[in-house]
């Protein structure tokens, strides 16, 4: 395959995960933050709230994922080597 | 492949090789396929072993059918709601323990010690293919529930609030199958070469947290897709008022 190809295929599988994690990372911190604060508040409910927390951490996580799989379509599927 | 070399011996990964079954014009992923029929024959065998000998009293394997019943029962209720969620029980169910199974049959069991001429076993949800059919098997049934309960009616959906939004809705329906299925392959497959790479960085101690992470996230992204299923199809067979 073509170097250029190559090179340009690593940064991008690069940037395509880092750049992916940003917002999600952001939209966890101020998910945990306003589950901390949920529980602080009323401690009793704290199974419910950590049950909930988890499964909206993955929808969030699922966003970087994508980024991830776009990297490995970069890396390993791809369809611009010829 | 073959032009990244260097990603290959790293760790001794084979994404992207598979082991190619020719039927006529159709060329499949056979490692799959073997994968999948041994999770589908462990939960047949689950549930004939279960119901057997059914007790009132229930005990062992009834006692843990009875337990998934109940939470798969449980799940699809709050999602689909009381009146239409016995109808779609069983689809909910087999797909939430399809995709368990196949996760957690992929982490724990030692595929790697049968070796294949190309590609090797693993979970069967770490192939784009299985998550794509079971995503459209998804889209199929919710369309189905709509039109079966509501009739033509089932369009008014698409108008609901407000007209504007029929051109949202209308992407919203290839989206729902694409963000579903790519989910759940891009999770198993970064569970599993995460675990990859750490076991060729440091085969020593350090994967094992990292492998019950992995169980962890397999359990839940099983959980959330089965949620969203049953989401998708309540929210096809709610009526507006």
């Amino acid at each position: 395959m073509d170097s250029i190809v190559t090179a340009a295929s690593v940064v991008a599988a690069g940037l395509a995960v880092g750049l992916g994690a940003i917002g999600p990372g952001i939209g966890q911190g101020s998910a945990a933050q306003g589950a901390v604060e949920g529980i602080a508040r009323q401690p009793e409910a704290e199974g419910k709230i950590r049950g909930t927390l988890l499964l909206s951490f993955a929808f969030m996580e699922s966003l970087t994922i994508y980024g991830l799989v776009v990297a490995l379509v970069l890396l390993f599927a791809n369809p611009f080597a010829g | 492949m073959g032009s990244l070399p260097f990603f290959f011996t790293f760790a001794e990964l084979e994404v992207g090789q598979h082991l190619y079954w020719q039927f006529g014009n159709l060329r499949i992923h056979g490692q799959v396929f073997l994968t999948s029929w041994i999770v589908i024959g462990a939960l047949l065998a689950l549930v004939v072993v279960g119901t057997k000998k059914m007790e009132r009293d229930p005990q062992g394997v009834q006692n843990l059918l009875e337990f998934l019943w109940d939470y798969i029962r449980d799940l699809a209720r709050t999602q689909i709601g009381e009146k239409v969620y016995r109808d779609w029980m069983p689809f909910i169910g087999t797909l939430f323990l399809f995709i368990f199974v196949s996760n957690w049959g992929g982490a724990l069991v030692p595929w790697r010690l049968i070796h294949l001429p190309s590609g090797e076993l693993g979970a069967p949800t770490a192939d784009i293919n299985t998550t794509v059919a079971l995503a459209l098997l998804v889209s199929l049934s919710y369309f189905y529930a709509g039109l079966s309960n509501k009739g033509l009616r089932y369009f008014e959906y698409y108008v609901h609030p407000t007209p504007i939004m029929l051109p949202f809705k209308i992407v919203e329906d290839f989206t729902k199958p694409l963000s579903l299925s790519f989910r759940l392959f891009g999770n198993i497959l970064a569970d599993e070469l995460v675990v990859a790479v750490l076991v060729f960085l440091v085969p020593l101690v350090l994967p094992v947290p990292v492998m019950f992470l992995g169980l962890f996230t397999s359990a839940i992204q099983a959980l959330i897709f089965a949620t969203l299923a049953a989401y998708y199809i309540g929210e096809a067979v709610e009526e507006h008022h």
